[in-house]
């Protein structure tokens, strides 16, 4: 036990991380006091996960220093970073399938007693050491991370979305376990996309930017807005605002049937009855924070996955999906965000562009290598490919990889395209030419699904937006409003102008705590942000 | 809390223990069943079938089975060596030579050489996996070639001699006729190593860095060292194998065989994820003794040797279909 209570438990100054010329961190410090829970806050890129990732032994810096209790913190690997008093709960449980869940604890080493009794206090009373973690659902499972990691008592715990993916009580209790944590000798590094949350249990907020730490916050009634405006900083966009954005929902005749309609889809727990309709002509943007269910909508959308309720419907008729092929024989093409997901990287431009419709035209003959050729050629042309490392597709950049993707459906025609965030890590020319591009073809009648991390690129290349936030849409924005602010306020559910006092969020969590079930208790949430959203206006 | 409702209380826990036991262990549990089957099948076609029998299927077996629990332990951990059958001819040959003409103390010491030997060479081939991080099968099958060189370097044709304690320790029955030697001396190895091993917390690492690499990084495991010692255990029953092959054979075979490639099949069939982090080593061993009986009864019902081959890979993907689909409908259910 430490004689002096030392002024900062953690202290990182001026920590950066590149990866070849690409900045993950400029330079961000972050300062923990003993006995408070601290927020980490940052849009999509901002830096956040690299700094989790440091912080947790899985990056190390190039620059900076960190100190934990002022010693100098060096981890190269989780269990040094433990060992520097440094313990983490990931999204994905660090909990070992075939091992049931005391040899689990063993294996780390962890007290069993004191994980039974925060198991206890997390709301699992009843959970058995003898089961096997691969039979456990994914809430316990955070659970019994969480219980383990407050066992071990650090100095610092570090909190990755811990309230995902778990039930409103259970969440609750999580909740009330780190708020007990204030006031201690031990720290809480709390990361969250839900406001209500940070507003409940945190005492400040770090709020990263484009690698850099550009505010602390003390997190009282009314600093969401602080918190989301550090976030955005001046919106000196360094891409042109699109110009003459004639939304196509505006003079869209009233008889137009819809490409492509959700109809209370669910999946699980992660998406829950989301319904919309999407028209030919016209690119709809997804709006959402990590995780948020979107994932769940593309797949179910493009066949890799069924949802456990609701329909799907292609030009009115409804549609069920068993594997991708059946979606992209239904006109719903997929363009990933990870290019290497589908395309064949040690084969040539040509054959990538080719594949989807030689298979399908071709069967089993020999293919037209004339109309082929005409075809690719043209895709080619259209998107502007740089062809001069064609042979191999791996050996293009990544926007011209992203280009070729793109390609292969606009050779074979194309109805209904649903691209989630294209752009991703792509340079800012190629992403310019890919939303012209995506304009074009809503222009020439194809409907555009786009999901994006980027929320400049709704304004760009949308005509509107729909905002997912806990796997349900909370936000339908038309392109106009669409500004930054307006989107990210939506991405964290907050309601426009609405300031959420403490009694009220204390409200919040008293309301969940009532409700028995989950349900009951997300209503109630539900509710009272409702509520907060109408208060606020007075 | 009363004697009476105590004893109920432990009665009540040595059920649920048991039909936990039976629930976690349903596999090898139903191998047993299987391989009953299979001996009663070889009565029936063998009506004279009987301690000699049993005693020269566990003679038979006994090189295979430790062969199959050095692939266990190292699959287990999330790798496969391919180089087991090359390391048992290495410490086969090795064996013969130096225990050729020379007093038992001497053998006593070449066993222990030798089973260091295998050590050393196992962990080389995980040392070579963890540092050079090309693919684990890639790194063994080209091992394979070195260590089976090596053995041809030693001995160019089977010679060379066992200790006659040796081939004592495993011919002949031990009490009962129907108790081989041969099997009672895998079990009590494969005990003594595996029983303490299991409850070590380096077993628990060895499950954890073959279940998720990913968890076990995060958890805290040391994944080069626990790696490097699990090839190293692989490489240490492999020179067990090579002994017994020595022993069983009472010469030195420097010809590995298809002792790899049946390891494999015995560890599949014996429950035993090719993905790591689920299965034993009792499995296995009982699957060395059902692909044995397989083979004896196909002989017995008068099947073309070459056919019976055959059958033992139609045998293993149906068993191993039948298990997975019994899986599935669990994890459905």
């Amino acid at each position: 036990m430490t004689v002096v209570a030392p002024e900062l438990l953690l202290n990182a100054t001026d920590v950066a991380k590149h990866y070849g010329a690409v900045v993950a961190l400029r330079s961000a410090s972050l300062a923990v006091r003993p006995g408070e829970v601290h927020a980490l806050m940052g849009a999509n890129g901002a830096g956040k996960s690299t700094l989790v990732k440091i912080l947790t032994g899985g990056v190390r810096p190039d620059r900076g220093t960190i100190l934990v209790r002022d010693r100098p913190f060096v981890a190269r690997s989780p269990a040094e970073a433990r060992r520097g008093g440094v313990v983490s709960v990931y999204q994905e449980p660090a909990l070992i399938p075939d091992l049931d869940v005391r040899s689990n604890l063993r294996l780390t080493q962890s007290p069993i007693e004191a994980t039974r009794h925060w198991l206890a206090e997390l709301g699992l009373p009843e959970l058995s050491l003898a089961d096997l973690v691969r039979d456990l659902p994914l809430a316990s499972l955070r659970i019994i991370d969480l219980a383990r990691a407050l066992a071990i008592e650090p100095d610092v715990l570090l909190l990755d979305e811990m309230t995902a993916a778990l039930p409103a009580n259970l969440t609750e209790r999580v909740l009330e376990v780190v708020g007990r944590q204030r006031g201690t000798e031990r720290s809480v590094i709390f990361i969250s996309h839900r406001m209500i949350e940070i507003a409940a249990v945190c005492d400040r907020a770090t709020v990263l930017r484009e690698g850099e730490t550009v505010g602390v916050v003390d997190v009282t009634a009314g600093s969401e807005n602080r918190i989301v405006a550090l976030m955005l900083g001046d919106i000196a966009s360094d891409l042109p605002a699109r110009v003459a954005a004639v939304a196509a929902s505006a003079n869209r005749p009233a008889d137009v049937r819809p490409r492509l309609s959700a109809r209370n889809l669910s999946v699980g727990t992660k998406l829950s009855d989301v319904s919309f309709d999407l028209f030919p002509g016209e690119v709809l943007g997804v709006v959402a924070l990590e995780g948020q269910g979107q994932d769940e909508l593309f797949d179910v959308l493009s066949g890799s996955e069924r949802p456990s309720s609701g329909e799907v419907q292609v030009d009115g008729a409804a549609a069920s999906f068993r594997h991708p092929a059946d979606a992209i024989r239904a006109g719903l093409v997929y363009v990933p965000a990870d290019r290497a997901e589908a395309l064949l990287m040690q084969r040539s431009v040509r054959e990538n562009i080719a594949l989807p419709f030689s298979t399908r035209f071709g069967a089993w003959g020999p293919i037209d290598l004339r109309s082929e050729g005409q075809k690719v050629d043209a895709a080619i042309k259209t998107l502007q490919i740089d062809t001069r490392a064609a042979s191999e597709v791996r050996r293009l950049s990544g926007g011209n990889q992203q280009k070729v993707t793109i390609a292969r459906w606009v050779a074979g025609g194309i109805r209904t395209m649903l691209c989630f965030d294209p752009t991703r890590g792509i340079d800012i020319g190629t992403k310019q030419q890919i939303y012209a591009l995506l304009r074009d073809l809503a222009a020439a009648g194809t409907a555009v699904l786009l999901y994006t991390s980027e929320l400049k690129e709704i304004q760009l290349a949308c005509d509107r937006a729909i905002v997912i936030f806990r796997g349900r849409i909370v936000a339908e924005i038309p392109v106009a409003d669409a500004d930054e602010p307006t989107l990210l306020r939506a991405a964290y559910d907050l309601k426009p102008d609405a300031v959420m006092p403490e009694e009220l969020a204390a409200e919040t969590m008293s309301a969940e705590a009532a409700g028995a079930e989950a349900a009951v208790a997300d209503a109630a949430v539900g509710a009272v942000a409702s509520q907060a959203g109408s208060g606020g206006t007075q | 809390m009363t004697a009476s409702s105590a004893a109920l209380g432990s009665r009540r826990t040595v059920v649920t223990t048991a039909l936990a036991f039976v629930r976690r262990n349903g596999w090898t549990v139903a191998l047993v069943g299987l391989l009953v089957a299979f001996l009663a099948i070889t009565k029936l076609l063998q009506p004279n079938y009987g301690p000699a029998g049993i005693q020269g299927l566990a003679i038979s077996i006994l090189p295979i089975g430790f062969a199959a629990v050095a692939q266990a332990i190292v699959v287990i951990a999330g790798g496969i060596d391919l180089s087991v059958g090359s390391i048992m001819a290495l410490a086969s040959v090795t064996s013969a030579v130096l225990m050729l003409n020379n007093d038992d103390l001497f053998g006593v010491g070449v066993v222990i050489f030798v089973l260091l030997l295998g050590l050393a060479v196992g962990a080389i081939n995980g040392a070579l996996v963890v540092v050079t991080k090309v693919p684990d099968i890639v790194v063994t099958l080209a091992m394979s070639f070195v260590w089976a060189g090596a053995a041809l370097l030693i001995l160019n044709t089977p010679g060379g001699g066992a200790a006659p304690w040796l081939m004592a320790i495993i011919s002949g029955p031990l009490g009962s006729p129907w108790l081989p030697k041969a099997l009672i001396v895998l079990a009590v190895i494969v005990a003594v190593v595996w029983i303490p091993l299991r409850r070590s917390t380096f077993g628990l690492a060895m499950y954890a860095i073959g279940s998720s690499p990913l968890a076990a990084l995060r958890s805290g495991v040391p994944m080069a060292r626990s790696k490097i010692v699990a090839y190293a255990l692989t490489g240490f029953f492999s020179a067990l194998g090579g002994l017994a092959l020595t022993a069983t054979g009472g010469v030195g075979a420097p010809v590995p065989g298809s002792y790899t490639l049946q390891s494999v099949a015995a560890i599949v069939l014996g429950g035993v994820s090719l993905a790591g982090g689920r299965g034993g080593v009792v499995g296995p061993i009982i699957a060395v003794i059902i692909l044995a009986l397989v083979r004896t009864d196909l002989f017995f019902a008068g099947v073309d040797p070459n056919w019976s081959t055959a059958v033992q890979g139609a045998i293993l993907i149906g068993v191993v279909t039948f298990g997975s689909l019994v899986a599935m409908r669990k994890v459905r259910a």
